[in-house]
């Protein structure tokens, strides 16, 4: 029987990619092993090979062709003894491979959790009104976000340099450094060993001797590695020094889940770090923010942790073009206004209160979404001032609920915000469980915008 | 026909695979210079010694960590470095570096009370002082965490090209860290400027090197890193300073981060709190008997013609500081409450 060669998802967050290059032509024998053709995605070109022998039947998609799904069939394989053209016939014509191709329900792979997470994030937003009107807007991935600040902060500042795991030649690990090395040179685009913990204290001690290092985390889960000189070091040094020794340094990866990726790889750290005095947590959502704020946090003569999502990488948003786009630290920023209750999150979170909130409007209720940006300090007036209006709080977190990001809310709302508070401040979040590897169980342990909207509905009395 | 092998061929030396640094020869000191190390080793052995009854009698509080025994290590390698360039990194254990670099006693001590005169401000403690004038760069309390900050402060002086050289301080307690090795590493493959100085006081809190160490010769531990390491007498300041200079040379002609492990000896606990279980008087008398690293310097300088009697005006001008140092301590006042909220952060958000 024929064999359909499929376009592959070269890793787990890939929903689509450029077919660039066929390295084989109808009627060429293939065995396994075996480069059939090069496949490109935002992140990386990548090398497609063959699992089975047989003959090339039919290519069904040309070579440069984008947006390629997914499960896409590209290719007919004939296999040993079979009619080449029987083959060939048999699948869908290449003229569709433009649509997105329906696929049959048993092939399709299981839904991951954490696509939910970014399902409506593409929704627009007001104006932030630190972009004078009129400012030109360019569409920008959050991950070319982060690499334009860095690379502007570089130029501006030669005590700036990056270093991590795969930073320099390999281009980032998801490609967020993407051309730095080549612009700054091996000098100050540093591959290290894997060695975190010894990394983060080489970058802290450089701190401390007058440079300004932005240290990658290739994820914040193996930042558990560092966290003692992320803490003990970069932190209470300037405090236990009396103020003598400073340490401007960025400490940034992905944070959070990223996808079907298990327990050890899917945390979201913000709460850790928003516990210590001496540290500064920034966690962006859109491009604009991770552009703006991490130029601030590089900025900074303090300690930054700065938490990227590794599935919000690839999302395009609009990015003021302004020569020099920088943001407060510490500042929260109404993403939706409305005036029935208030959702309060940050990071990934922010895409889950805004189609919620979206939903709700569907149903009659007008909700206000606050994206708090910066964790620590915290922006407690913004959420106070958006209570006087709302009198209804639902936090939205995705991460677990137990100390977490959502309970230093209700705190701080409960002790400076209780007389405008007409219902309890509620808590939506990720189940309190290491998350699961199967795509179902996955799923039902993520926080969703159905989830938080049945939460509003409580406070909402509806 | 073959030619038969030749019997009893001699077998050749072994030479090492690589360069290795030549065997450090002791300082030469001249008698200035001999005076001046008596006075720095006295200074730091009065001063501890006087912190000591600080804390006995309450002035001092938490844990305070003395260099009694071991100012010959501090005296030595600092002495060779250029104050103007070069950067010093240690843990806990600090007072004595800090001495050695001519730290006015007056704020170390403060800070030992606590007091809003101390050099931190009395928000550091005996374990958290730093003088960034002076490139002292603290003072740090996890056990090991100093290697991998000194390694980024050799990563900031090779950055910089200024010709700057870091020294970073640890016991052979911290040897055994995980994070001692990840810096080795990479100290190693990016050539960076470092002298590594394991200060092997035989103890790590109560357990003996023998007990904690598969490799007890410390000065070995970066072999598998290709870092060359030496082993001292740390309790010779002239074999300190010599071993400084040789390791000094090694490191500014590029060649990357060499280890020093310096054999020396504390006589107190390893805090004021430490019952001292772990091993004998006897053991800390013999030592303090044949080893003592100041009456030898102070042998030394007999040699060269300074007789007791005239060393007696440095020793009293010594005990002038340290008291003065430790009236200041106690008189000088607590930080004021406002304190509490400052250098959290540095800027303002």
């Amino acid at each position: 029987m024929a064999i359909e060669l499929k376009m592959p998802a070269l890793s787990p967050t890939m929903e689509e990619g450029t077919l660039a290059k066929w390295l084989v032509k109808e009627g060429d024998v293939v065995k396994s092993g075996d480069i059939l053709a090069e496949i490109e995605t935002d992140k990386a070109t990548m090398e497609f090979e063959a699992v089975d022998e047989g003959m090339i039947a039919k290519i069904l998609v040309a070579e440069g062709t984008d947006n390629v799904k997914v499960g896409t069939v590209i290719a007919m394989i004939a296999g040993e003894g079979e009619d080449a053209s029987s083959a060939a016939a048999a699948p869908t014509p290449a003229s569709q491979q433009t649509e997105p191709t329906p696929e049959p329900a048993a092939d399709k792979a299981p839904e991951t959790g954490t696509a939910q997470l970014t399902a409506a994030v593409e929704k627009t937003r007001p104006a932030d009104p630190a972009v004078p009107a009129g400012t030109e807007m360019v569409k920008t991935t959050v991950r070319e976000a982060l690499r334009d600040a860095m690379a502007e902060e570089m130029r501006a500042d030669p005590r700036i340099f990056v270093m991590g795991e795969e930073v320099a030649e390999y281009q980032g690990a998801y490609k967020v450094t993407q051309g730095l090395l080549d612009e700054f040179g091996p000098k100050r685009v540093i591959d290290t060993p894997i060695t975190e913990y010894g990394f983060a204290g080489v970058g802290t001690g450089a701190a401390m001797g007058g440079l300004k290092p932005i240290i990658e985390f290739m994820t914040f889960n193996f930042a558990m590695q560092a966290i003692d000189h992320i803490i003990n070091s970069a932190a209470k040094t300037n405090y236990m020094s009396g103020g003598q020794m400073r340490c401007p340094i960025v400490f940034r990866g992905p944070n959070g889940s990223a996808s079907r990726v298990g327990a050890q790889h899917s945390q979201n750290y913000a709460p850790w770090y928003a516990s210590v005095p001496g540290l500064i947590v920034i966690a962006p959502y859109d491009s604009a923010d991770a552009k703006g704020l991490l130029k601030a946090a590089i900025r900074s003569q303090d300690p930054v942790v700065f938490l990227e999502n590794e599935l919000m990488y690839g999302r395009s948003f609009d990015v003021p073009k302004l020569d020099d786009y920088v943001l407060p630290i510490g500042k929260a920023r109404i993403v939706r206004e409305g005036k029935d209750v208030t959702l309060v999150s940050y990071s990934i979170g922010v895409g889950v209160a805004l189609e919620a909130a979206e939903k709700l409007a569907a149903e009659g209720v007008d909700a206000e979404v606050i994206d708090l940006r910066t964790l620590r300090p915290l922006d407690k007036q913004t959420v106070l001032e958006s209570l006087k209006k709302t009198n209804r709080i639902v936090v939205v977190e995705e991460g677990w609920p137990v100390c977490s990001i959502a309970s230093e809310i209700a705190a701080f709302v409960m002790e400076e915000g209780f007389d405008d508070l007409d219902a309890p401040v509620l808590r939506v979040t990720n189940e309190d469980v290491p998350l699961p590897y199967a795509a179902n169980l996955e799923k039902l342990a993520m926080v969703t915008a159905d989830k938080a909207v049945a939460v509003v509905k409580k406070v909402t009395y509806r | 026909m073959a030619k038969a092998p030749a019997r009893n061929a001699p077998t050749p030396p072994a030479v090492p695979n690589r360069e290795r640094p030549s065997e450090p020869e002791r300082f030469k000191a001249s008698k200035e210079q001999l005076l001046e190390f008596y006075r720095q080793m006295l200074l730091i052995r009065r001063f501890e010694e006087k912190a000591g009854q600080l804390y006995g009698l309450g002035f001092i509080g938490g844990f305070c960590h003395l260099y009694i025994g071991q100012e010959a290590v501090a005296v030595g390698l600092q002495s060779a470095l250029d104050g103007e360039k070069d950067s010093v990194i240690t843990g806990y254990r600090d007072h004595g570096h800090m001495l050695a670099y001519g730290i006015d006693p007056k704020v170390i001590m403060a800070e030992l009370t606590g007091r809003g005169a101390g050099i931190s401000r009395g928000k550091g403690g005996s374990m958290h002082m730093f003088s960034t004038e002076k490139k002292f760069y603290g003072g740090h309390g996890i056990v090991g965490a100093q290697v991998s900050l000194g390694t980024g402060l050799a990563f900031a002086h090779k950055y910089n090209e200024d010709g700057g050289v870091a020294m970073a301080y640890f016991g052979d307690g911290a040897a055994n860290q995980g994070q001692v090795y990840e810096s080795f590493n990479m100290a190693e493959l990016w050539k960076l400027p470092i002298i590594y100085v394991i200060e092997n006081n035989q103890y790590a809190m109560g357990t003996s090197v023998n007990r904690s160490s598969a490799e007890d010769q410390l000065y070995k531990r970066g072999e598998s890193f290709r870092i060359p390491g030496i082993q001292v007498d740390g309790m010779d300041v002239l074999a300190c300073r010599g071993a400084a200079e040789e390791a000094l040379a090694w490191v500014r002609a590029g060649k990357g981060p060499i280890i020093l492990e310096m054999k020396t000896y504390r006589y107190r606990g390893h805090s004021m709190s430490d019952p001292a279980k772990y091993r004998s008087r006897e053991e800390v008398q013999s030592v303090r008997d044949k080893s003592d690293p100041i009456e030898a310097v102070k042998r030394e300088l007999e040699t060269m013609g300074v007789t007791e009697e005239q060393l007696k005006p440095l020793e009293a001008e010594i005990r002038k500081i340290v008291n003065e140092s430790a009236d200041f301590a106690e008189q000088t006042p607590e930080p004021d409450p406002a304190e509490l909220y400052t250098d959290v952060l540095v800027e303002t958000y």
